[in-house]
Formats: C-alpha cells, sequence, structure tokens
C-alpha cells in the first residue's frame, strides 16, 4: 500500500490477505473457502476502485495461513486473485491463485440426469482452461459444465 | 490389459481397443465353453434392456458362467431406496464381475469407484454404451479386413445418439472420413466436430444421402424418434428422408455393409434385409463374441 494512502480495510496482525477479487464473486469466495464459519476476525471490503478490475473486493483472515490447494478452490470465480500472508504486519510471502486440473465438491454438475444429482455423491471435475475461459468437465457423466452454470449453482 | 472395467471408451487407447477386436476374433474362431466354470456375474438392468442383456447373458453361458441379477430396477431393492453403492457392495459378495445398466449417467464410473470386483457399463443414460461400440468395431475390421481409412457414413438423430457418438471417438484413432447425414434439429454435436477437426480428420454434414451413398464404406443407420422434434410437422417433413431402401444400395462398392445398433423400426425397409450389404444381424452375434473377449480379458482369463 503506497504511503499516505489510508486503507479502506484496516491492517491486520497476522493471517491473510486476498486481494484482487471481483466484487461480484465476494461472498462466493467467503463460502467457497467456509469463512462464514470461521471463528478468527474477518474483514472485508467491496467495490473499492481498482484499474485491472473495475470494482474490486479484498478479504483480510487473521490467524489464517491458507495450504496447499485450499485456496486454489476460488480460481474459478477469482482467477486473478493474489494473497499476502502477515506477520506482525508485514507481508511475509506472496503467492497467486493457480487454476487446479481436477476440483471436487464446489458446484454442481449442470446434467439433472448425472449421478451426482441424484445419489449422494460428491462432485468431481477435470478443469478445462481454455485461454484463461474456465469450464469443467464431469469426471462422472463427462458433460461440460460451463462458467455461467457454475455461478448459478455455487 | 491394464484395465480393471469398461465403463467408458474413451478410456481406452488404440492398442487397447484393438487388442479387444483381437480377442472377439479368437472367441468366435475357438469357442472356449468352459473358461467362466465356477464364475458368476452378476447382470445388474436398473432399466430394463432386453437385447443388451440377453447379448451378454448368451455370452457369459457359452462360457460356461452363470448369472444373477434383476431385469429392472422395479424388481431390486432400489424401489424401496437402497443407494447404488449399497446395492454394488452387496453384489460384490454374490459374483465375480458386474454387468450393469443404468438410467443416470457416470453411473457406471461411480459403481467402478466404489466397487472391489470389475464393473462393465451395459450403458448409462445417455453418456456410453462401451460394449456396442467395441462390437461395432469388430464388425467393421471382420467385414473390411482392416479399421484404417474406412469412409463412415452416420445417418439419424446424430444429437441424441450415444452410438454415433462413441463409434466416431474410438474411429478417430483410425484415420476414418465422416459423412454425417441428419436433420437439422437432430445434427453432430459440435464438441464432436471439434474433436475431429483437432486431430486433423475430415468429416461433411449432409441432409440427404441419396446421391453419395455408393463413397461409404460402411454406414450406420440409427433410429430418428418422433420423441426428438418440438414440432410435430417438422418429423412428418423429415421421417422418410433417414430411410435405407434397396435401390439405394445399387451402385455402393462392393465391401459396402450396413450397420444398425437395433432395435430396428422403419429407419431401414425390410427388403433390405436379403441384401448381402445388410450386416446388422451378424452384428448383433459379433455382440456375443465381443462381450466374451471382454469379461474374460477384465477378470484376467485371458491375456
Amino acid at each position: 500500500m503506497t504511503k499516505g494512502k489510508q486503507l479502506s480495510v484496516s491492517a491486520i496482525r497476522n493471517g491473510t490477505v486476498i486481494d484482487h477479487i471481483p466484487a461480484k464473486n465476494l461472498f462466493r469466495v467467503i463460502s467457497i473457502l467456509g469463512l462464514d464459519k470461521f471463528d478468527h476476525q474477518i474483514t472485508f471490503g467491496t467495490n473499492l476502485d481498482s484499474t485491472k478490475l473495475g470494482q474490486k473486493a479484498i478479504i483480510k483472515v487473521s490467524e489464517k495461513t491458507f495450504v496447499g490447494d485450499e485456496i486454489n478452490r476460488i480460481a474459478l470465480v477469482a482467477p486473478e486473485a493474489r494473497l499476502n500472508f502477515i506477520k506482525d504486519y508485514e507481508v511475509v510471502e506472496k503467492s497467486i491463485v493457480k487454476v487446479p486440473l481436477e476440483i471436487s465438491g464446489i458446484t454442481k454438475c449442470v446434467n439433472p440426469k448425472c449421478i451426482t444429482n441424484n445419489e449422494d455423491v460428491m462432485t468431481k471435475f477435470h478443469v478445462i482452461n481454455k485461454n484463461g475461459e474456465i469450464s469443467l468437465k464431469c469426471h462422472y457423466c463427462e458433460k461440460i459444465t460451463d462458467q455461467e452454470h457454475m455461478s448459478a449453482e455455487i | 490389459m491394464n484395465h480393471r472395467n469398461l465403463v467408458s471408451i474413451n478410456d481406452f487407447s488404440k492398442e487397447e481397443i484393438l487388442r479387444i477386436v483381437e480377442l472377439a476374433a479368437e472367441f468366435e474362431n475357438n469357442p472356449k465353453p468352459g473358461l467362466l466354470n465356477g464364475k458368476v456375474i452378476a447382470t445388474l438392468f436398473f432399466e430394463p434392456s432386453t437385447r443388451t442383456r440377453l447379448s451378454f447373458e448368451s455370452a457369459v453361458n457359452r462360457l460356461g458362467g452363470r448369472i444373477v441379477g434383476f431385469t429392472d430396477a422395479s424388481s431390486s431393492s432400489t424401489s424401496k431406496g437402497e443407494s447404488l453403492k449399497d446395492t454394488i457392495l452387496t453384489v460384490n459378495n454374490y459374483s465375480d464381475l458386474i454387468v450393469m445398466r443404468h438410467p443416470l449417467e457416470g453411473a457406471a464410473l461411480y459403481a467402478s469407484e466404489v466397487s472391489s470386483i470389475p464393473i462393465v457399463n451395459a450403458g448409462d443414460g445417455a453418456n456410453q454404451h462401451p460394449t456396442q461400440t467395441l462390437l461395432d468395431l469388430y464388425s467393421i475390421k471382420k467385414t473390411q479386413g482392416s479399421l484404417e481409412n474406412m469412409n463412415i457414413f452416420l445417418v439419424g438423430d446424430l444429437k441424441y445418439g450415444r452410438t454415433v457418438h462413441s463409434l466416431l471417438m474410438a474411429m478417430s484413432h483410425f484415420n476414418a472420413t465422416f459423412n454425417f447425414i441428419s436433420p437439422p434439429e437432430l445434427r453432430m454435436p459440435d464438441e464432436y466436430k471439434m474433436h475431429l477437426d483437432n486431430l486433423g480428420l475430415k468429416y461433411y454434414e449432409h441432409s440427404d444421402f441419396t446421391d453419395i451413398i455408393s463413397r461409404a464404406d460402411i454406414v450406420y443407420m440409427t433410429r430418428v424418434q418422433r420423441e426428438r422434434f418440438s414440432d410435430p410437422m417438422e418429423y412428418e417433413k423429415v421421417k422418410n428422408v433417414y430411410v435405407l431402401k434397396k435401390e439405394m444400395l445399387e451402385n455402393t462398392k462392393a465391401n459396402m455393409k450396413v450397420l444398425h445398433p437395433l432395435p430396428r423400426v422403419n429407419e431401414i425397409s425390410t427388403d433390405v434385409d436379403d441384401s448381402e450389404k445388410a450386416y446388422y444381424f451378424t452384428q448383433a452375434l459379433n455382440g456375443v463374441y465381443t462381450r466374451q473377449a471382454i469379461i474374460a480379458s477384465l477378470l484376467g482369463l485371458i491375456k
């Protein structure tokens, strides 16, 4: 953050800052990461100006460091997201979201006749990344769920 | 074969497909009546499909195996609300291999993930029916001597027809040229055309085939069903265009064969049946050998 510019969302001591979330997808990110059931302090700001995204959102999660593929689950709705890991108010590590090859349990399959929509089966998709446009091929019924239908279900 | 299950034709490489086709020929030429002695095969038909079930049961019986199972979901515990997983885990105790037909797509793959014994997919909704595809390939190999460089005519409902989609995927390993003949409402979906584009394979789309049938090596007929049309007038307009009649065979290639997954309704005139180019009933017989090859191979009884 540039000096002299006031923080829209106050700093955290330890934890993770997730920046560059498209404003319209803020609550999906919260829900995908399970932050609605999180015990520690969370602050967020939305509809903030962003030269890149137009309007962005930012989430600051105290006392939580995301590991492994945990954070990549938000790639479908916030592919440009940046992560800053904070310790004693300092950024100790930066990271970007990577689109995973496989994804489980985030969205429903678009096909009403898919086994996952009819039996107690966790959804699983193979991620198809075509020039940055993400779609999901169902591991079970092989049907494609595109971005538009994903957002409707998340 | 490395596979433990046969769920989707798309899981099989060119070599694996060729191996099954070779084995089918071996079962035809050298019957192995005692191969399944002492084995129990379960045929779980969550929706009825008499033709497919009889073919599998004939294949098993001719190899000396025993069969347990049900012919539709109303005579199984599914009608009492039992989950697919529970049915599969229970039947695991009673048999050595499961052949299953299910109305839901992805059911066979899910079953294969929970099952401790091999699963053969005998049709999962509109998704996959790989044993049909493999018997189609065996039929092509047997009649043409090779699977390479065929000119394949796919006729009828190319939009919803699972058999033509799987046949296209399988034949795309063998440098085939495709001619798609269908009403505009029932054209081949873009994803399959894109697949051919990616491989650099040629395909052509037509709405009639009377004038071009002379180029075909294989004419694969499917049924155009009335219920696929939102406008009944459209169906009435096209219902006789996608019918193969005897006089259309006159100038066709000597090696040309007519295939059909059956059941036929009226899309092949009955006078075609007497032609030596009509192959659909022998194709059904080939299904028995192909299914013997698949079952024996998944059980590890032949290499």
